[in-house]
């Protein structure tokens, strides 16, 4: 029988260019037999949610490390709303100051990794809350 | 070094200190399996003349100030003059980042360097809908002249260096200061500073792209050509390795792709006609400083050995100052920790002491707090105050280049050299950095090296304190910097001003000539500098040039 794999769409909003976190996470979830996109750098919330619904994923991972998150993030929720979209979770990673974190989960990202997190808490994460 | 006798002498005491170790390891074993830097380059258990017997002292080593600069670029190191202390500063709008550069002059930073928004560094204005939640947030936000001006109010461009961190733009935020300064009674040939330029590392490592790799390059060389003939105090590119480093590459990529990079834009140059020794001299270099104190060490001293033997022999440099590799260093960002922040200012230590031991010839020191956020007055005042320590009281500036003569560092540092002009030869047999970058052969490497290290990090084969061992539940935070939203207001309003004063058939009439020019072949500068006189914004040249080359796009690899 086959298990469908999950798929994941690993992206990276905004203009920040430091992708070195989002392609660790983009390597360790495929290498650990996830189906993975990945956006690219410099992607507009409208752009990453376009992407999340064309290519149907069951989960999407935004990355930001330049301060932007508290717009970006909660940004793509509401565009996930409006396109009736928003039963794909979402999950973001990055600089992200603590006092921040219950401001994004209210806003309705589901978790937040910060630098540190083993990439295999992602991993762990993304099979407990999907599919 | 060595005589042969006193090498073999030392290999048969070698031989009996091995049975020795045996013996004592027979009873309790080392540590570690395998002991390797933060590259994971291995290391021996000990190093010994045998591991330099072939090293010559006069032709790999050589004084200070002499060729090939193994020991350092200046006959008085660090004794003369102590490196340059600059810290990367830059945050909300021009009026808090020019109070921030008061700040540091008082407290004995002795140059700027400037820290721009993501907006600014990708070429965009405060007014795109692009930039929301962006303005001002990692850096300063710069429209327009009139930002400029507010920038450096009150600081003595004739006697203040200034750095700036930009690329795409690189060549208008140049122009701005050279304008700015001008606005002040000081000519361009007074001004001393450097803009960093470096395109090359952009699609290798740091991804703040926005044209494709030729018109990029043809940009860069107009203002090294520039700045050769009207601003000759000017650093017209800084050669950086600081973000390979950051984007996961270990020491040795550092180095290879950096000096790779170093050798494109000296061909390039070459290729435009111009006299290699006119431009060498004002190209200079920026680099990482990690945590593995001795392999740093090693890259610095390697770095300026390299450098100095392929400008004089591959691009036939006649005058000294063109082999010299000058540099500024910055400790490593990504080595900062968000747990036990207080940490952060050892670490900092450490790198910014092998930066030093190293020959640098400037460096910012990172803040403890700068893996959360910009940082605070108070966190930024420890950083200065640790180079401060380090060049007044701690005695490593007494004498130049410490280490040299190390068995462990000179090998070390052979050992960098060796396997970085191997990396070298591979991208000249590619064609050249630019077809390596074509085919994404450093964005590869480097994301390799990464994950590589990820792993090791996961599997506790590389300790990173207080993150993969000695934890604790953490009652302690530090205060943070934010930046107010009313900045980004602020921002539109002026630009919203100065668009409203500003003479529309001038502005009209810069934008037509600057396309006209992009398209031919004449030097852009002049035409930047009349441009940003008559308050065109850096969105608007810009967009010019998108228009003009079209838009490099990120291939997403990973």
């Amino acid at each position: 029988m086959n298990v469908k794999k999950i798929k994941v769409l690993i992206a990276k909003p905004g203009l920040d260019g430091h992708d070195r976190g989002a392609k660790i996470i983009a390597r360790g979830l495929r290498d650990a037999g996830f189906e993975v996109v990945y956006t690219g750098l410099h992607q507009t919330p409208e752009e990453i949610v376009a992407t999340a619904i064309q290519e149907d994923v069951d989960v999407i991972g935004v990355s930001s490390l330049a301060g932007a998150h508290m717009y970006l993030f909660p940004r793509i929720i509401e565009i996930l709303k409006e396109k009736g979209a928003d039963d794909i979770p979402v999950f973001g990673g990055g600089i992200i100051p603590e006092d921040d974190i219950p401001v994004l989960l209210k806003a309705g990202i589901k978790a937040i990794f910060t630098p540190g997190s083993p990439v295999d808490e992602t991993i762990s994460w993304i099979r407990n809350h999907v599919g | 070094m060595f005589t042969k006798t006193t090498v073999e002498r030392v290999a048969e005491r070698h031989q009996e200190w091995d049975k020795l170790l045996t013996k004592s390891l027979a009873k309790a074993p080392e540590r570690l399996e395998r002991f390797s830097t933060v590259s994971d380059e291995v290391i021996k258990n000990i190093y010994t003349p045998e591991d330099i017997s072939d090293l010559d002292y006069d032709h790999d080593l050589g004084f200070p100030g002499q060729f090939p600069y193994t020991r350092g670029v200046q006959a008085s190191m660090h004794r003369g003059r102590l490196w340059t202390m600059r810290q990367f500063a830059g945050m909300g709008g021009a009026e808090e980042t020019n109070a921030r550069f008061h700040y540091l002059l008082s407290h004995g930073e002795t140059g700027l360097s400037t820290a721009f928004d993501m907006p600014t560094l990708m070429g965009y204005d405060s007014d795109n809908p692009i930039s929301l939640g962006e303005v001002g947030k990692c850096g300063v936000a710069i429209d327009t002249l009139a930002d400029m001006e507010i920038l450096f109010e009150g600081i003595p461009m004739d006697k203040v260096t200034t750095s700036m961190t930009i690329n795409p733009p690189a060549a208008i935020l140049l122009a701005m200061y050279i304008a700015t300064a001008e606005k002040k009674g000081v000519s361009r040939d007074k001004i001393g500073g450097t803009i960093q330029n470096d395109m090359l590392k952009e699609f290798i490592a740091q991804k703040t792209f926005m044209l494709p790799p030729e018109p990029s390059m043809r940009i860069i060389v107009d203002t090294v050509e520039f700045c050769t003939k009207e601003v000759p105090r000017w650093n017209s590119i800084s050669i950086s390795g600081y973000h390979i480093r950051e984007a996961g590459s270990t020491a040795v990529q550092e180095l290879a792709f950096t000096i790779a990079d170093g050798i494109g834009y000296v061909q390039a140059c070459v290729d435009r006609g111009l006299d290699v020794d006119d431009f060498a001299p004002r190209l200079s270099y920026f680099f990482n400083a990690h945590v593995d104190f001795f392999e740093e060490i090693a890259k610095y001293r390697a770095a300026r050995r390299m450098w100095a033997r392929i400008m004089r022999d591959r691009f036939g440099a006649k005058n000294p100052k063109s082999m010299l590799l000058r540099f500024h260093t910055q400790t490593a960002g990504c080595s900062l920790t968000a747990q036990q922040p207080y940490n952060n200012v050892v670490r900092t230590s450490f790198q910014a002491l092998s930066a030093v031991l190293g020959g640098t010839q400037s460096l910012h020191t990172n803040s403890l707090d700068e893996t959360l956020s910009l940082p605070t007055e108070h966190a930024v005042t420890i950083a200065l105050r640790t180079q401060q320590i380090i060049g007044e009281e701690i005695g490593v500036t007494n004498t130049i280049d410490p280490l040299a003569g190390s068995f462990f560092v000179e090998a070390l540092t052979n050992e960098m050299e060796s396997k970085a002009l191997a990396y070298i030869q591979k991208i000249d047999d590619m064609g050249g950095i630019l077809k390596a970058i074509e085919v994404g052969f450093p964005q590869k490497e480097i994301a390799d090296a990464a994950y590589n290290y990820q792993r090791q990090i996961d599997e506790g084969e590389k300790v990173i304190v207080g993150v993969n061992k000695y934890r604790m539940d953490e009652t302690l935070k530090v205060d943070l910097l934010t930046i107010d939203p009313a900045v980004e207001r602020r921002q539109h309003q002026r630009l919203a001003k100065v668009k409203e004063s500003r003479d529309a058939a001038r502005v009209e009439a810069c934008l037509k000539a600057i396309e006209d020019a992009s398209r031919g072949t004449e030097n852009l500068m002049p035409y930047l500098i009349d441009a940003v006189k008559a308050y065109v914004s850096v969105q608007e040249i810009c967009d010019c040039w998108r228009k003009v080359y079209g838009r490099y796009t990120d291939p997403g690899m990973f």
